[in-house]
């Protein structure tokens, strides 16, 4: 006769500690619980838009906040629209978002990583900000992706252009709809090839942080692939504002085209200080001095005055493309603020909307739900063509612009003008070239 | 050889507004003993001045253009300055043109009263304070203005040309001997140092060949024994302080067409500005003067591509190598006295 040691009382202790362990893990996990940081519990709410308020981008970010206003009042069903009446998704009623009307804090980023991450933080934090986006430096953009990464909040990027952002530093709650150094490279190289020719010699002037050297060796590779030589690489520091000992030596390197990997302020001055020194009224090898800025911003153009006239240069979007979304946004920002938007504004109304928009296809403002909505969702209608939200790596991918200063501007505004659209196709490149990972979204809470 | 005389040339525009911001810094310490860190706003102040009167000259009224439409597909406006109802086109584009070198006439008045506004309103109160108390209060008041300049004109830069006849650049080469096209250098860059030389001649002569300026530097080597003869010895320094924010205001007029001006431009100079200072010698004008010109050449060699290919990064640090090297040699700098800032 054997004897049993199993009683009733052990039976069922041994059965609530093993339930309660196999129910842990699950607890834990994320995906299995419906909450996370900042659900909105009332009738309304609320994103964060840390845009730069103070600092050398002030201007810039105040374009910025001006398309966040104006995305806010057309989610709510004020105005006349936008571009939700262009966008192919029609998930966007009019009545905020998912029935919610938006409301939004404001952070400034000072165009510095930890003041980014600061104001950030206290709109997610105090605030209740389920999403935060803005920005006009990839610095920031970074800094700022990765601590919502922490949070659990959506990060919708604003102007930022390194292939970093989407690339080495990505991150599963991050989403870039700007287009990126790379694709500067690859949209400008052909057009420089057909106007300057294929037997040139280059000198880059690049600023001398990340996002110039992802320029330099976008250009760089993309250049010498269709035959250019690279003379010299000279990097500038950032707080560099007379480049006149740096443009000295250009004249007496032999090359034939300066290229300036520089942004903002920084663009400004260099191209001012090379059309002093009279570089584009002199022949070299036999063939015109040629100067190149890899990437135009309207409002930066403005700095440089007549300086930009004739100057290639790519860009995310300009006002002046004919497309029915572009049209409806600039019909929309021009009648409320009297000015066209700049590409800075483009590209936060449209991240904004397109937040919006995933946010009601999936029925939840959960930012795993939201990813799931955003990776690898096709869109058109909102300014530059066909349009992909790429799952690999929160990249979108569409036409990108090369652009020229123009010759005879009529106004302030009509500074550059479109050279060409380059589709798609031609800018598109494997997800894992520039490393990183993208690692998996976090709802927080 | 060539590469080196365009250097050399860098250097010395460069040097021109590091030594006519130095010199006005180094007056107000030897006058006052006032460590004035809102100089470089003065310059910043001095630049805006220039953009203000191309803005009061390009005041305009809209006419619209026949046949063309703006943006939102309204009649074309365009801009008709006042100026050329006044003058004609003709004669009023040409004061548009030269509204840089006009705007000399504009700032002068402007700057003195910055200053004597500046020391009566806020610096004197603070004569008999710590120089770090001196230091703070200044740095205060350049932050302030700086947020007051882009409250109304923005952040972005503001292009402010110089005259057509000075756009461009001259072929030096060939007045050197050199081939053509060797050594080019910006015209106006050449204007600006000439103009610097001009004015750092003007204030040594005013100091050496006037009354005024000789009771002004018996003051600065002894105050209380001029004030013991009699002499308002403050009222004076006012007007040098005065006539040092004129200095720094015209180096930032006529740097307009080099750099387009931000609210930042005084803040990037003010640094570099204060190790010319020191390295030239606290309260020493003609060292104010040699070190902004030695500084600014160095600076420009360190950034030749051989240079950095050499010294990785020197061209970033080569400004605060060089003071560090003077000061261990000559704690004073170059030409500094004793007994300043000294106990």
């Amino acid at each position: 006769m054997s004897k049993s040691d199993v009683t009733r009382r052990g039976v069922i202790k041994t059965g609530a500690l093993a339930g309660a362990g196999l129910a842990l893990p699950t607890y834990l996990s994320a995906a299995s619980h419906s909450g996370f940081t900042n659900a909105p519990t009332g009738s309304t709410v609320t994103l964060g838009f840390n845009v730069p308020q103070s600092g050398p981008y002030a201007d810039e970010g105040a374009d910025e906040l001006r398309a966040y206003e104006l995305a806010v009042e057309h989610l709510n069903g004020g105005g006349d629209g936008g571009m939700l009446n262009t966008f192919s998704s029609k998930a966007l009623e009019g009545n905020g978002i998912i029935g919610k009307k938006v409301e939004y804090v404001t952070g400034d980023t000072q165009t510095k990583s930890d003041a980014a991450r600061a104001s950030a933080k206290s709109m997610i934090e105090k605030d209740g900000a389920v999403m935060i986006t803005g920005g006009s430096s990839s610095g920031v953009a970074v800094a700022v992706q990765a601590l919502c990464q922490e949070a659990g909040v959506i990060f919708m990027a604003g102007l930022t252009h390194s292939n970093d952002t989407t690339g080495k530093d990505k991150r599963a709650n991050g989403f870039r709809h700007f287009f990126n150094s790379y694709m500067s490279g690859a949209a400008l190289a052909p057009i420089l090839a057909n106007n300057y020719g294929k037997d040139r010699k280059a000198y880059h002037l690049t600023a001398d942080y990340n996002w110039g050297y992802t320029t330099e060796e976008a250009v760089r590779t993309s250049t010498e692939a269709m035959g250019w030589e690279t003379v010299a690489a000279v990097k500038t520091p950032l707080t560099q504002t007379d480049f006149s000992s740096y443009i000295a030596p250009v004249l007496q390197s032999g090359a034939d085209v300066l290229v300036l990997n520089h942004y903002g302020g920084n663009m400004v001055n260099s191209l001012t200080n090379a059309v002093q020194f009279g570089l584009r009224e002199k022949q070299v090898n036999g063939k015109n001095f040629e100067i190149i800025v890899p990437l135009f911003s309207r409002l930066m153009a403005r700095g440089a005055g007549a300086n930009i006239k004739g100057i290639f240069g790519s860009a995310n979007w300009h006002w002046s493309l004919p497309d029915e979304g572009s049209k409806a946004f600039v019909k929309s920002y021009g009648t409320k603020y009297g000015n066209p938007p700049s590409q800075a504004a483009h590209t936060c109304y449209v991240q904004t909307l397109l937040y919006a928009d995933a946010v009601a296809r999936a029925g939840s403002f959960n930012p795993c739900a939201v990813a799931e909505a955003l990776e690898g969702f096709e869109f058109d209608g909102l300014g530059n063509g066909p349009t992909l939200y790429r799952a690999e790596d929160h990249q979108c991918f569409k036409d990108v612009l090369v652009v020229k200063g123009k010759e005879n501007p009529t106004s302030e505004f009509d500074l550059l003008e479109i050279v060409e659209i380059t589709p798609r196709g031609q800018v598109e490149y494997d997800a894992s070239i520039f490393g990183g990972e993208l690692g998996s979204c976090n709802p927080g809470a | 050889m060539d590469a080196i005389i365009l250097q050399i040339l860098n250097g010395l525009d460069k040097g021109s507004a590091y030594a006519l911001i130095a010199l006005g810094l180094t007056l107000i310490f030897g006058t006052l003993g006032v460590v004035n860190f809102a100089h470089g706003a003065l310059f910043m102040i001095g630049a805006f001045c220039a953009v203000t009167l191309s803005r009061l000259f390009s005041l305009s009224h809209k006419v619209a253009v026949p046949g063309e439409t703006d943006f939102l597909g309204n009649p074309l406006m365009r801009d008709v300055p006042y100026i050329y109802d006044v003058f004609g086109e003709a004669t009023g584009s040409a004061i548009i043109d030269w509204a840089v070198p006009l705007s000399i006439l504009f700032a002068i008045p402007v700057m003195i009263a910055v200053g004597v506004i500046m020391e009566r309103g806020l610096i004197k109160h603070f004569y008999k304070r710590p120089h770090a108390d001196q230091i703070l209060v200044t740095f205060g008041l350049a932050i302030v203005l700086q947020e007051v300049i882009k409250y109304y004109y923005g952040a972005n830069p503001i292009p402010t040309p110089a005259p057509e006849m000075f756009k461009g650049s001259a072929d030096l080469g060939i007045l050197l001997g050199y081939e053509a096209n060797s050594i080019i250098y910006p015209t106006w860059r050449l204007v600006y140092f000439g103009f610097a030389a001009v004015v750092i001649g003007a204030v040594f002569a005013f100091l050496q060949f006037t009354t005024f300026g000789m009771v002004v530097r018996a003051g600065m080597a002894d105050r209380e024994t001029v004030g013991l003869l009699g002499i308002n010895i403050d009222k004076r320094f006012t007007i040098m302080f005065g006539l040092a924010a004129a200095v720094a205001g015209l180096a930032g007029v006529m740097y307009t067409p080099i750099n387009s001006p931000n609210y930042h431009m005084g803040m990037d100079f003010l640094v570099l500005s204060f190790v010319v200072v020191v390295v030239g010698g606290m309260g020493s004008l003609p060292g104010a003067v040699a070190a902004g010109f030695l500084l600014g050449i160095l600076e420009s060699f360190a950034s030749m591509r051989e240079v950095i290919n050499l010294i990785p990064g020197i061209n970033q640090v080569i400004i605060y190598l060089v003071a560090i090297i003077i000061l261990l040699t000559r704690p004073r700098g170059l030409m500094g006295r004793k007994g300043v800032m000294e106990d």
